[in-house]
């Protein structure tokens, strides 16, 4: 995206999480923001790159992402950092170390945590980074607070000369609220300034840097006690007093309106003094955190007394129906009844893959094959687990599919012997993670099979650029990476690397068979495009002839969502066999024509929409 | 909480429920309210279940709809306007679409589709305007219009007035796209038109 002239200061706008923490690292007179694309965070790198001054990239993983920012801000460079939760597990190892370094220029790394898993694999807490890094967590509760704190932050990271983290969670990513903003401040670039005794860490200057750490720690705690970010609300209902931070706030304002709230914007480290202030004011006291029980577990053991998991749940989203049932009964009081409306019951409408997605042929292919464990990874291809393929095994962290397919053939059971393993994998996943896993497959001889499907797009996430797709965050053009010659400099032979058309189903189902029976490395890189992506063309649509239609459903098992079975109905086949048919429409004005469909129809019941049956329009070519 | 109205709009992905939504909270916004606007849209973009919560007052502050709080329900989907029946008051008004978008797990034959998604939220009690948005769109001339014709329907049913709503969408499109302003206020009049037709079918 190209830069565009932002809104200007004191402007009130409808922005996201996302935007408002963006519009802050402007403001903040950021040079250098990195981030890999991962839902709920996504956008924030996004709209960065939208503004002018600011040095974007999309880093090829999240590791790399944060020693760019690292490497900005040891250069006085204020930087950014955007990842979601699972993103800081890869990229911690930089963390752990950095923090014993510090930062010169102010270094902000926003971690959006996925609570209630809208769209990952886990559901963690990243505020344990705060603790486990000893760096501060600042926690906003809506847009304007993610814009104000990012801000705060900024000025923490430099007075501290500590990495910040801001934590976000889906539904600051996501909420759009009002925000009024501000102007860029430009900031003056400090240099780098060698001090082999700070920046190269070896044991002796790193065991020198720890005091340092936990010193800073103490003097943190001591700021978090009178930071502005932390707000004590009196209530006339002493009963409970809350203690909490980020989106639950607001959950708690709403339920509770007269109760006193101590609410943390800067959560760690806790500042412990104010909160005995607070518990002083109040019966008792409630902590209420989205996920873990962190600012609980640290009261409970500086001796406070807290309720918080032993009435609220552990995992998932909290909200006021969840806090308020949760508080009567600890209270012992009996919430007036409330007739609960059940919801009714209709289908589940799980995600699908989009009409003529080019994984469709991939996933037909693998469903029609048998004897095959399937080491899936991260991405829209991770739905070939479901109806009606069946055809993904197993899925757990980006680059995965390729040491556990390594594992499956190394730890097969003697009863497994002739079993095939075939790893998926998606461009983006593969560089992000996977190319270290099939340097080991190579290297250590393992029998994997592996489908690298390009698409040249991180699909999963809208379509983002990466080193495969030739393109920059800008749009612009960039160098892009040959798969082909990047898996045989692996150290893959090049009769075991093959380019295949994943709408060819025969020669997709042909290289697969010939590749899975022959026991060393081999890889088939598919390479056609993301169809939401700007480079795809559609082609001509197709329908079905009714008269033709068999019903016999193998259209179906491609599983495009533009095919519809219109009438199901059983017969006795002269075998005495009783077969189920479903007959079938394509919804033409969907159809983009990919062709998958026509190849297993038997009876050629499948064929172009006529386009003499439409207007003529006479284009001139020009 | 009175104070504070309460919008749900739902759907499948790739309907336009985010934008409908968005271009909502902005009416919201210029008629003097606070507002905030919040999804349920994990993976959305690949034909799943979108929910839309839009909620406006003079201050707003938990962004999530409580379930059984809904002051208007749109549904842009007639099985989808079904499944969020529950968000709403009882006295709440659902405005449905009785378009349908089949997903691929009812073609292979693993569930059904209901019958009569609009007979059945009525018969549970609840007050529908329903109408055929899909098919007024594709009379317009283009299915992309749904979400305007749906937002006509809800237009009469606001704290504030249908005009503060149109000059919204209107707004977006003089931005991006202008030549699509006349076919988009034909879009906005159509689905006001059906919701009121709907209104004096359901009081006879």
């Amino acid at each position: 995206m190209a830069a565009v002239m932002p809104a200007p200061a004191e402007s009130r706008l409808l922005m996201s999480g996302n935007d408002a923490v963006s519009r802050a690292v402007w403001e903040a007179g950021v040079r250098v923001a990195a981030a890999y694309p991962g839902t709920p965070a996504t956008e924030m790198l996004e709209v960065i790159s939208t503004y002018p001054d600011i040095y974007a990239e999309w880093s090829v993983n999240e590791k790399v992402s944060l020693e760019v920012a690292f490497g900005a801000a040891m250069a006085g460079s204020r930087a950014f950092c955007a990842m979601k939760h699972v993103g800081m597990n890869v990229a911690s190892d930089a963390l752990m170390t950095m923090t014993l370094t510090g930062v010169s220029g102010g270094l902000v790394i926003a971690i959006a945590d996925d609570v209630g898993l809208s769209s990952s694999q886990n559901e963690q807490d990243s505020r344990y980074w705060g603790r486990f890094a000893h760096v501060p967590v600042l926690e906003p509760a809506d847009s304007q607070e993610a814009h104000d704190f990012t801000l705060a932050a900024f000025d923490l990271s430099e007075r501290f000369q500590v990495p910040v983290i801001v934590r976000m969670t889906t539904r600051i990513c996501h909420v759009k609220g009002l925000v009024v903003v501000g102007e860029r401040h430009e900031k003056p670039v400090a240099g780098f300034v060698k001090d082999v005794g700070r920046w190269v860490m070896v044991p002796g200057a790193a065991g020198r840097r720890l005091p340092l750490m936990f010193e800073r720690e103490n003097r943190l705690r001591a700021e978090a006690e009178v930071s502005a970010l932390n707000v004590v609300e009196n209530g006339s209902d002493r009963r409970v007093g809350f203690v909490t931070s980020g989106p639950a706030y607001m959950h708690v304002r709403e339920s509770f309106p007269d109760a006193p709230v101590l609410k943390l914007g800067f959560s760690c480290p806790v500042p412990f003094e104010l909160v005995r202030k607070f518990a002083a004011q109040c019966d008792r006291l409630v902590v209420v955190e989205e996920v873990e029980p962190l600012i609980e577990t640290e009261l409970k053991a500086q001796g406070i007394s807290v309720s918080g998991k032993d009435i609220l749940p552990r995992s998932g989203e909290l909200s006021p129906n969840v806090l308020k049932p949760a508080v009567a009964g600890l209270l012992g009081e009996v919430l007036p009844e409330v007739a609960k409306v059940k919801p009714m019951q209709v289908f589940p409408r799980p995600p699908t893959m989009c009409v003529a997605c080019p994984h469709l042929g991939v996933y037909y292919t693998l469903a029609q094959m048998r004897n095959v464990t399937i080491s899936g990874d991260i991405g829209c291809y991770t739905l070939g687990f479901g109806q009606p393929w069946n055809a993904l095994d197993a899925c757990i962290s980006m680059g995965a599919s390729m040491g556990m397919a390594l594992g499956l053939d190394k730890g097969r059971a003697d009863s497994e012997k002739d079993k095939k393993v075939v790893a998926v994998i998606g461009d983006s996943t593969f560089l992000h993670m996977g190319m270290q896993g099939l340097l080991d497959i190579v290297y250590n001889r393992g029998n994997v099979t592996v489908l690298l499907l390009d698409n040249r797009a991180v699909g999963m996430t809208g379509g983002q650029s990466n080193p495969g797709t030739g393109r920059g965050i800008h749009g612009e053009e960039a160098p892009r990476v040959d798969f082909a010659s990047l898996v045989k400099a692996l150290g893959v032979r090049e009769e075991r690397v093959h380019v295949v058309d994943p709408y060819e189903l025969p020669t997709l189902f042909k290289t697969l068979r010939q590749e899975t029976k022959i026991a060393e490395p081999s890889v088939i890189i598919t390479n056609q495009p993301c169809v939401l992506v700007e480079h795809y063309h559609a082609r001509k649509p197709f329908k079905v002839i009714d008269d033709k239609c068999t019903g016999c459903g193998n259209c179906v098992d491609v599983g495009c969502p533009a095919i519809h079975v219109t009438r199901r109905d059983k017969v006795i086949k002269p075998s005495g066999k009783e077969v189920e048919r479903s007959f079938v429409r394509i919804e033409s004005p969907a159809c983009t024509g990919c062709g998958l469909c026509l190849q297993p129809c038997a009876p050629d019941a499948i064929v172009p929409v006529e386009v003499l049956a439409m207007p003529i329009h006479v284009v001139k070519k020009g | 909480m009175s104070e504070i109205t309460n919008i749900l709009v739902v759907g499948t992905g790739g309907q336009g429920v985010m934008t409908a939504t968005e271009i909502l909270a902005e009416a919201a916004i210029a008629f003097g309210h606070d507002v905030k606007k919040t999804e349920v849209a994990g993976m959305a973009q690949r034909g799943g279940v979108v929910s839309s919560h839009l909620r406006f007052g003079p201050k707003v502050l938990s962004p999530q709809i409580t379930p059984g709080t809904a002051d208007v329900l749109l549904g842009f989907e007639a099985a989808e306007g079904m499944r969020w029946r529950h968000m709403l008051r009882p006295d709440g008004l659902a405005l449905m679409n009785t378009g349908r978008l089949v997903p691929p797990v009812v073609d292979i034959g693993l569930y059904d589709y209901p019958d009569d998604p609009v007979a059945e939220v009525r018969a549970a009690g609840t007050r529908v305007f329903s109408f055929d948005a899909s098919a007024i769109a594709n009379e317009l001339g283009d299915i992309r219009l749904g979400n305007t014709v749906m937002l006509g329907a809800i237009s009469d049913h606001l704290p504030f007035s249908a005009d503060v709503l149109e000059q919204c969408i209107l707004k977006r499109f003089a931005r991006k796209k202008p030549e699509l302003i006349e076919l988009n206020r034909r879009a906005f009049a159509a689905g006001r038109a059906a919701a009121a037709r709907a209104a004096q079918t359901e009081a006879v």
